[in-house]
């Protein structure tokens, strides 16, 4: 990577590294894939097409698998990521007022980003801490227990 | 070797870690070195030890004890009486009575079997050396210096090990096919991608005791002749997928992983896979195909993984719990194991029990241990006084089960019997207060969600099942609607490509054979009698908690409620609309949903 590099040239050269560390390994797209979100935060078509260069498969079969997985993300995502749990054990204890009450309160739907950019609202799978039902993590920090009343509190932490 | 006089072991899984178990191993280690104890007493992070619902877990040995529920405050007393003067911190044990104490007489542990989860907190899952020195790979050794891969793939056919993924297909039978597959190149994949929501016993033996599944994924390799291995495992377990790749550069540092182990002619290597969040990919062809770096689809079978699989080269897959079985029959052999559980299916089963249950956790039971016991026995009863309704097993895949057939032992055949299936394990208890035409609706929601899309059947069928449902649901149902579920059901379990999708009728099925009244109610009589499915439920002031404050007038949007000042209100159930707006409004707690 060139010392010189622009901030947005800067993360074109990590993924020319990545690729090119990745090249010879059988199914190297899914990795690249990873790796390619964790620099640049999402899937703009430019990253899609520079790694279908770089990886030589074409760009319908790279926005096919991009599309398919829900962890991948063509849309820049909020600043703070809200993963309501919606296992079932979360489920049975009431995750689902829980994420009406973040709709309410950030006036965003599931999927969407607040106009700020701050907040994003997922709807997830279980995240394996069933022992906390009804669980919410927002980026790194995990929120068990939680009530309806528990999520004004919570996002004021995030708005100061 | 430093011998320490006392071992304090806390959990740091998932559940514990995000209540701040990680600062407490800290302040432990700390207040141990300013006391100087720490020549004489070790702390040692482990994993899950499985009763998360009182996490964060702390053990101390030799005396056993087990602390629940321990806070950043709980420290100095911990370390002033319990490491210091000897004094067990009573209010701080786990039973409900200061005897039940310890791992072998704790209700929770008492009935459990713990041979997948031998090791889960035990031993730190990041040193290799405490594996080892629970005879960690002693199996491999022997297998590659005592045995031909003949002679492992019959130990572990004799034991009658079967798949604890879902299918519960005998292990050996699989290696064995792929044994006799020909081919140049053949892999061994581990399927880490636990995706059925309530499910979590795989997490655990990733974080707990990664070693036990390279072990025996190259105890695999050794037996079908393949020098390759990939594990698949969730994006979603960032600890687990750490500790894996950990594991990994530790074996192949000290020469258990990579070229001519124990100095014979087998090499093997391993590589590690993240998923990317579809739940499909649990189905092995997916899983298979997302490994190759595609769309996670199914293929049609045959042909089967064992002849052609990933790259189309000869392939075994097993699950996580399935693998962290095989180095203890390597080692104990196949009569120990058989003496385990029942006849049709040997061993034990981790089950994630969550829910309405006292005790959410893990646990690892014989098989043959009935419903009831692993219920109330284990895991503690259902809390606040509420009546047991169903436990749903299986996932997605499964189905609910009702109080009448509490006292079957769990198998995998019994299980099916009864409408549901094994699944991976997890088993959510529900109460009278869970609608079960909604859980239906839920299971079906997923199925759509994460149906892959290749096939029509899964892909057109369960979302008509799931619109329907939610028609139910919404007090819109029609007289038909049975019929048509079990007609489209019918057609799903016939046609479906893949197992995701010939089983996502289950949840329905199983819930029309149980719960039929409950459908029937909500279509005919347009109630909803566990008070869940909102727009068939009654919002009624009641009289006297009423004070007449008329806030919930001014709020209705529709002019529904009535009422003079300070006398109690009326809500008209013609002009309801049902949108709660007065029940939030209500400062007294008037108003309730019926």
């Amino acid at each position: 990577m060139s010392k010189n590099c622009q901030c947005g040239e800067d993360k074109v050269c990590q993924l020319d590294n990545v690729i090119k560390e990745h090249k010879n390994i059988a199914g190297a797209l899914i990795p690249v894939l990873h790796e390619a979100q964790k620099i640049f935060g999402y899937l703009p078509m430019s990253v899609q097409k520079q790694i279908s260069k770089g990886l030589n498969i074409s760009l319908a079969e790279i926005y096919g698998v991009v599309t398919f997985y829900s962890e991948f993300s063509t849309e820049p995502k909020g600043e703070y990521q809200i993963n309501v749990c919606l296992g079932t054990a979360c489920y049975v204890k009431g995750a689902n007022d829980i994420l009406e009450q973040f709709k309410k309160q950030l006036k965003i739907d599931v999927g969407q980003t607040t106009s700020d950019n701050k907040f994003s609202i997922n709807a997830c799978r279980c995240v394996g801490a069933c022992g906390l039902a009804p669980v919410v993590t927002i980026n790194e920090e995990v929120y068990g227990k939680l009530v309806a009343d528990d999520v004004k509190g919570i996002l004021e932490k995030y708005q100061v | 070797m430093h011998i320490y006089s006392s071992h304090v072991l806390v959990c740091s899984g998932t559940t514990c870690s995000s209540k701040q178990s990680i600062l407490i191993i800290d302040k432990l280690k700390d207040g141990i070195k300013r006391k100087k104890l720490n020549e004489k007493i070790q702390v040692i992070t482990t994993s899950c030890f499985g009763l998360c619902t009182k996490g964060p877990i702390v053990v101390i040995y030799p005396e056993g004890a087990i602390y629940s529920n321990v806070t950043l405050n709980d420290i100095d007393e911990i370390i002033n009486e319990h490491l210091v003067n000897g004094r067990i911190v009573k209010r701080l044990l786990s039973g409900d009575n200061n005897e039940n104490n310890s791992y072998e007489t704790a209700d929770f542990f008492k009935k459990q079997e713990r041979i997948a989860l031998r090791n889960c907190g035990v031993i730190n899952p990041e040193m290799i050396e405490e594996y080892i020195a629970y005879d960690g790979y002693q199996a491999l050794g022997k297998v590659l210096t005592d045995m031909t891969p003949e002679q492992v793939i019959d130990k572990v056919l004799d034991s009658g090990l079967r798949g604890r993924g879902g299918a519960g297909f005998p292990t050996g039978r699989k290696w064995l096919f792929a044994a006799k597959a020909k081919g140049d190149k053949k892999y061994v994949c581990c399927n880490a991608d636990e995706g059925d929501p309530g499910a979590f016993m795989d997490r655990s033996i990733l974080e707990g005791d990664p070693h036990s599944i390279i072990e025996a994924m190259a105890i695999a390799a050794y037996g079908i002749g393949s020098d390759q291995g990939y594990i698949y495992v969730r994006a979603e377990y960032p600890i687990a997928v750490k500790r894996l790749n950990i594991a990994i550069k530790q074996a192949k540092d000290m020469g258990l992983l990579g070229d001519n182990i124990f100095e014979t002619d087998f090499s093997f290597n391993l590589e590690l896979r993240l998923g990317a969040g579809a739940f499909v990919c649990g189905e092995e062809t997916a899983l298979m195909t997302s490994i190759e770096g595609k769309r996670g689809e199914p293929r049609p079978r045959p042909p089967f993984p064992a002849n052609k699989g990933l790259f189309q080269k000869p392939t075994i897959l097993n699950n996580v719990e399935t693998l962290a079985n095989i180095p203890v029959i390597i080692l104990k052999g196949a009569n120990w194991f058989k003496t385990i559980g029942t006849k049709k299916s040997p061993g034990t089963k981790v089950f994630a029990i969550g829910g309405k249950i006292n005790n959410t956790g893990l646990v690892e039971i014989p098989m043959g241990t009935t419903l009831r016991e692993v219920i109330y026995d284990i895991g503690g009863g259902i809390p606040n006084g509420k009546k047991f309704k169903a436990a749903q097993t299986g996932g997605p895949s499964g189905g609910c089960i009702p109080a009448s057939h509490l006292d079957v032992p769990i198998e995998y055949d019994t299980l099916i019997e009864l409408g549901s299936m094994m699944g991976s394990g997890g088993l959510i208890i529900m109460d009278e207060d869970n609608c079960m035409v909604d859980i239906a609706k839920f299971f079906l929601e997923f199925s759509v969600d994460e149906s892959c899309g290749k096939c029509p059947p899964c892909r057109i069928g369960t979302k008509r099942m799931y619109e329907i449902l939610k028609r139910i649901t919404e007090g819109k149902g029609e007289v038909g609607d049975i019929k048509t579920l079990e007609e489209l059901s019918e057609t799903i379990q016939a046609a479906a490509l893949c197992g995701l999708g010939k089983s996502s009728p289950n949840p329905v099925l199983s819930t029309l054979r149980y719960f039929r009244h409950e459908y029937e109610e909500h279509i005919i009589n347009k109630r909803c009698s566990a008070g869940v499915c909102k727009e068939l439920l009654d919002y009624i002031i009641i009289p006297s908690d009423c004070k007449g404050c008329t806030k919930c007038i001014k709020v209705c949007p529709t002019k529904a409620i009535t009422g003079m000042i300070k006398e109690p209100h009326i809500i008209n159930q013609e002009e309801c609309i049902k949108c709660g707006a007065c029940l939030e409004a209500c400062p007294f707690g008037a108003i309730i949903r019926k």
